[in-house]
């Protein structure tokens, strides 16, 4: 066998190391153990991968013991690796082990050091859970575990009160997501008999109607789940609040691996989705939305993390596009370049926060780039990477997804994209401008303090950035054909086939020529805004208000749900069932049957009242009474 | 008057006892084993029933001069003798046997032909294991608080003879015998060591329940009664009451009879409301015992009775009470969120589980059923747990209100980490025991009707809102007060007895199959005594069959 169950163990077992004993053996310990245990997974993830390759279409299977099996129900604890887990397992452990690497150096003051390494090691171990279940139950696990793992990482700074909110809002919202994950399963169970991927991506076209209505319900509950986790519309609102945890946490979980499980799960089902094309179209469109929104919202914030959460929710929403328009392998190659160049950018905001002295805010940075060149030129890396300008990784994916909503006959959603694509490319230049470029509005204080981070946190910048300029040559664009689809050859046959139209050659150029001037035109305007003073914005800020007070305020859709729901919710829980139904109505019968006991009893207690004559008397009616009832009754 | 009540307890209690034992003894037949169930050659089962009658009886005799924590030993003491014949239970019980196993049987009261009759399956056997697994842990967690007294240890015993009694009753009477018997030490655990209000809530909760009793037993008597008319002999045995043809008008009212006694123990939505004021008033052990095991009561006699014995009743009864159910969980949960005391959030979570309970039971299918019983499991351990955690909390610092706490974590990591564990848990978090049983129970509901599923998967969310901000509110944020500053964290005692605890709960997540094993020969058994397939079909709302006729396929 190929032993898959070990690359989530070894994690696990960082993670109970860590967490039982790191407290006793110290930092040293720790910093080995922690990372050290994603490596062998990662190593073990390699091999796998390419003894998968070998197999060519045929996906590693293992079944490690029988979970739960009673009736008809049968569940077991199996792993499957094939493309797509395969993919991610590379992703979650390679980009993983970097983010433990950085850690060392970012967490080193810290007291609760080996708490920190422990949950990681723990979110490492969910996360493989989640890719290599080969049943819907498995990834479930997986699916909430990553959850928990959010929660307390997001936790992490429990005492402060914004972290506490967060973390907890983080997970309900998520447990949203999750009870459409389970409506889907059951109804999955009660159509199919199984719970198991492939018997159901395989029976999937034979037993649901293509378009019916149960092939729509159970898609839309699982794109609720999808919604949930990868922070889409409505349930997006965890994401940037997660911003409270560390900023490796953010960068591994809020940005490369956690939040596309949603995405996973989609490319995972694709024969189920494209049996609900209603569904698909909702998918593109929540995406397009989403996408749009997120970056709208991040072109005014000033906490250098909230611009890339916002940033991170605009590009899960680009993912949603490419599956809702059919494109999975194109929105799996966007999880990917995404995965590389979105952890480069939070581990570099990291680095200037850490050099800072947990300084978040833009409006107090400036001028760093000839303190911090190294970490100034990884984040330039990254933003010319996620921006979309050739030949950088996110080019590639993005122009590719841009070019799949058009050749899908979406004018509209393409759009929506390419206004996108615009917004990004200026909000990260005016994050790259505002925190590197012009003058210093560091406190002096801190100014003297500033330094480049460790080795220990640079390494990890500088692989990652490489993958941010390379890592895109895996799905060169078709009018290069003189090059292979890499993506493309890679996922061949493994998903649902979706007619698509395909374009001309020359719209396809066009689009192109397009796309890289969106992305380059922003950063000259961003560039006259934002590098030298800040009057021109200033004033625009003045001008328009009302727009700026809407993004600012992030649409107010927080303290929508808050008078919406959870102040409705509060109030009636409170009002209506526990005053009014509970005490009013079901204690207040309760009492009445011991009034009743009480005042009946009070009532009968009159004829116990010691005076001979009565009870004579009531003895002689009683007597009466009887032979009354034996004689004349019958008659 | 204090006194008066306690030793009226007490001597009621055994003397109770001392007439049940001369009977055994003293009966013509000896304990005969039927020779198709498995034993092991001696009682087993009553020397696991009677065995805490060793710690009541030293804790009595040690009252005095002995110190305080004589009495205390005694009972723990014996609680593990209780634990170690349960264990041994364990190996020697037969997986593939589909009947009753150990069986005693001796007659008792031989005129209304009311016997003396004890007998485990796989439904009894995992109730019992966790009710010997339940009450050293409380007793050892409970180990330094004042209230402790030979008096309150007498209690205690004299409940857990009650408790296993029950779940190993065959004979209605004796079930009835056991049933009432835990009222007793219960009454007086929360009527003399309880909170401030001890006596309103004593006194509705012994009203709430001797309601739903004297209902079950006219409900018994009624059924023996129509024994002894159809076939010409008394028997009170419950295995011989399957037997029983009940015309379905007389069903239709023995169902409601047997079905609100136990709806009102487990408590089913809306018969609530004597458990928050219960809970809140009774002592650490009192709700600890009350919520692991009093309430699993209720879905046992359920599954025991209630179910198998009127069918059709089920048959017209099911759709409501899966809607109470359903109700409790919802219900159950947005009150929980909005309560401002410790003990009552759980209290009304515990009212949301036993919903899903309720559901799984009634779903008469094997994942339903299975689910409801590790559910039954799974809560008594969880919140038992809670309970626990919420005691050790309540003994360092007395309070019980929410909002006296805030940045407990600092003081306290370690109780932190077991309170996260066991709330996470609580809530249904995949990996561990709570998912299992929701999962299945939701599972089951699904196969009768996608909609009750679909609701109760709702529960999932409000739980996770309840419970998560109770934990911010009490474990996370700055240190509220100077009461949460000097708080002392969990000691060696107090860890050892959540470890075990944590490690069930965990287990029971990871690899709940073992328990499966031991349950799914009697489920099956028990499913096919009255054809619950066909049952279910007649209720199963077919999702597809509906949907394709609006559809052209």
């Amino acid at each position: 066998m190929h032993q898959i169950w070990l690359i989530p163990a070894f994690p696990l077992i960082g993670c109970i190391l860590n967490g039982l004993f790191g407290k006793f053996f110290g930092k040293r310990f720790v910093s080995f153990v922690g990372p050290l245990a994603v490596g062998f997974a990662f190593l073990h993830s390699l091999v796998l991968f390419f003894t998968m390759l070998n197999t060519k279409g045929h996906a590693l299977h293992e079944t490690l013991y029988t979970w739960m099996e009673t009736g008809s129900l049968h569940l077991s604890m199996g792993f499957q690796v094939d493309q797509l887990s395969g993919l991610f397992l590379l992703i979650i452990t390679g980009v993983g082990f970097l983010i433990h690497v950085y850690s060392i150096g970012y967490m080193h003051e810290e007291e609760g050091y080996y708490r920190y390494f422990s949950y990681l090691n723990l979110f490492v171990f969910f996360m493989l859970l989640l890719v290599l279940g080969d049943n819907f139950m498995v990834l479930f696990v997986g699916w909430e575990g990553v959850g928990l793992c959010s929660y307390l990482l997001i936790g992490y700074y429990f005492e402060k009160k914004s972290a506490a909110d967060a973390c907890k809002k983080a997970f309900i919202v998520n447990r949203i997501g999750d009870f459409g994950f389970l409506s889907a399963a059951m109804l999955i169970f009660i159509t199919f008999g199984t719970l198991s991927f492939d018997r159901v991506n395989e029976a999937a076209p034979d037993l649901l109607v293509p378009g019916g209505i149960l092939a729509t319900l159970i898609t839309l509950f699982l794109f609720l789940g999808a919604t949930g986790k990868s922070a889409q519309i409505p349930l997006y609102v965890w994401l940037p609040d997660a911003m409270e945890g560390p900023t490796p946490v953010s960068a591994l979980i809020h940005a490369a691996t956690m939040v596309t499980s949603g995405l996973y799960m989609l490319a995972r089902l694709s024969h189920l989705f494209v049996l609900a094309p209603a569904t698909m179209n909702l998918i593109a469109i929540i995406g397009a939305l989403t996408a749009l929104m997120a970056a709208t919202i991040a072109i005014t914030q000033t906490d250098i993390k909230r611009v890339l959460a916002y940033s991170t929710v605009s590009q899960l929403g680009y993912m949603f596009l490419a599956m809702g328009v059919g494109a999975f392998g194109v929105g799996i190659f966007h999880v990917m370049t995404h995965a590389f160049f979105k952890a480069l950018l939070f581990l570099c905001s990291g680095a200037v926060i850490h050099s800072l002295h947990h300084e978040q805010d833009m409006q107090k940075m400036g001028g760093l780039k000839n303190k911090l060149p190294v970490t100034y030129l990884t984040m330039l890396i990254g933003t010319i990477a996620i921006a979309g300008i050739p030949p950088f990784a996110g080019f590639f994916s993005k122009d590719e997804i841009l070019w799949k909503t058009w050749s899908a006959s979406h004018p509209i959603l393409w759009l929506m994209g390419f206004l996108t694509a615009i917004l990004t490319s200026f909000y990260m230049f005016r994050l790259i401008f505002l925190t590197f470029h012009g003058e210093s509005r560091v406190d002096p204080h801190t100014a003297k303090h500033i330094h480049e981070s460790p080795v220990s946190m640079l390494a990890p910048l500088a692989v990652l950035a490489v993958l941010s300029i390379f890592g895109g040559f895996f799905g060169v664009p078709h009018v290069l054909h003189f090059l292979p689809n890499g993506i493309e050859l890679y996922f061949e046959g493994f998903y649902a086939e979706v007619p698509v139209g395909h374009g001309s050659v020359i719209a396809e150029i066009v689009l192109m020529v397009m796309s890289v001037a969106a992305a380059l035109i922003p950063v000259w305007i961003a560039w006259k805004l934002y590098a030298g003073n800040l009057d021109q914005v200033n004033k625009w800020k003045a001008q328009f208000k009302i727009p700026y007070a809407l993004s600012w305020n992030k649409y107010y859709i927080d303290e929508i749900y808050d008078a919406a729901i959870i102040q409705p919710m509060k109030k009636c829980s409170t009002i209506v069932l526990w005053k009014w139904i509970d005490v009013g109505i079901i204690d207040r019968i309760v009492h009445l049957s011991g009034d009743l006991a009480r005042v009946s009893g009070g009532m009968l207690r009159g004829l116990q009242n010691g005076i001979l004559q009565q009870y004579a008397l009531i003895f002689a009616m009683g007597t009466v009474g009887i032979l009354w009832y034996l004689f004349f009754l019958p008659y | 008057m204090k006194k008066i009540f306690l030793h009226w307890g007490i001597i009621s209690g055994i003397t109770m006892f001392f007439i049940m034992i001369t009977s055994v003894c003293t009966a013509e037949t000896n304990l005969v084993t039927l020779p198709a169930s498995p034993g092991v050659g001696f009682p087993i089962l009553s020397l696991m029933v009677f065995s805490p009658l060793l710690g009541l009886l030293f804790a009595c005799l040690l009252r005095n001069g002995h110190g305080e924590r004589s009495a205390g030993v005694a009972t723990l003491l014996s609680s593990f003798v209780t634990f170690a014949l349960g264990i041994y239970l364990l190996l020697q019980f037969d997986l593939n046997h589909y009947g009753f196993q150990f069986v005693e049987q001796v007659p008792w009261i031989d005129i209304f032909g009311i016997q003396y009759y004890l007998g485990i399956d796989g439904i009894s056997l995992v109730l019992v294991l966790v009710a010997i697994l339940i009450l050293p842990s409380a007793l050892a967690a409970t180990w330094s608080t004042k209230e402790k007294s030979w008096q309150f240890q007498v209690q205690t015993m004299l409940l857990q003879i009650g408790i296993l009694g029950s779940f190993m009753a065959l004979d209605a009477i004796l079930f009835y015998t056991f049933f009432e018997i835990m009222l007793v030490p219960l009454y007086f655990m929360i009527g003399i060591w309880g909170g401030h209000n001890r006596i309103y809530a004593t006194t509705k909760f012994f009203i709430y329940t001797v309601f739903g009793s004297l209902l079950l037993l006219a409900s018994i008597i009624y059924t023996g009664i129509l024994y002894h008319e159809t076939f010409g002999v008394w028997s009170f045995s419950i295995i011989d009451w399957y037997d029983l043809p009940i015309p379905a008008s007389t069903q239709m009212w023995l169902f409601a009879g047997f079905c609100l006694a136990f709806a009102i123990k487990a408590p089913m939505f809306p018969f609530h409301t004597w458990l928050p004021d219960a809970h809140y008033e009774a002592p650490t052990l009192g709700s600890v015992e009350l919520a692991a095991m009093l309430l699993k009561l209720g879905p046992y006699g359920i599954i025991r009775f209630v179910i198998p014995l009127f069918p059709d009743a089920a048959h017209v009864y099911v759709p409501i009470l899966i809607i109470f159910g359903l109700i409790g969980i919802t219900y159950g949960g947005l009150v929980a969120m909005v309560q401002q005391k410790l003990k009552k959030l759980i209290a009304y979570s515990s009212v949301a589980h036993m919903g899903y309970i309720i559901i799984g039971v009634f779903v008469f299918n094997m994942q339903g059923l299975a689910g409801g019983l590790i559910q039954m499991i799974n809560h008594a351990l969880v919140t038992g747990a809670l309970f626990l955690c919420v005691g050790m909390l309540y003994q360092r610092t007395k309070t019980q209100e929410i909002v006296d706490y805030g940045g407990v974590a600092h003081s306290m990591p370690i109780f932190a980490c077991f309170f996260l564990f066991f709330s996470l848990a609580s809530i249904g978090l995949p990996g561990l025991n709570g998912f299992v049983g929701e999962l299945m129970i939701m599972l089951g509901a699904a196969r009768m009707n996608i909609f009750y599923a679909i609701a109760a998967a709702f529960g999932v969310v409000i739980a996770a809102v309840y419970m998560l901000w109770m934990y911010q509110r009490v474990i996370f944020g700055p240190i509220k007060n100077d009461m949460v500053r000097n708080l002392k964290d969990l000691n060696l005692r107090e860890q050892l007895v959540l470890i075990p605890l944590a490690v069930f709960t965990l287990v029971l997540g990871v690899y709940p199959q073992p328990f499966f094993d031991h349950v799914n020969t009697t489920l099956e058994g028990y499913l096919k005594q009255f054809n619950a397939e066909e049952f279910q079909q007649q209720h199963k709302f077919d999702l597809a069959a509906y949907w394709s006729l609006k559809q052209d396929k």
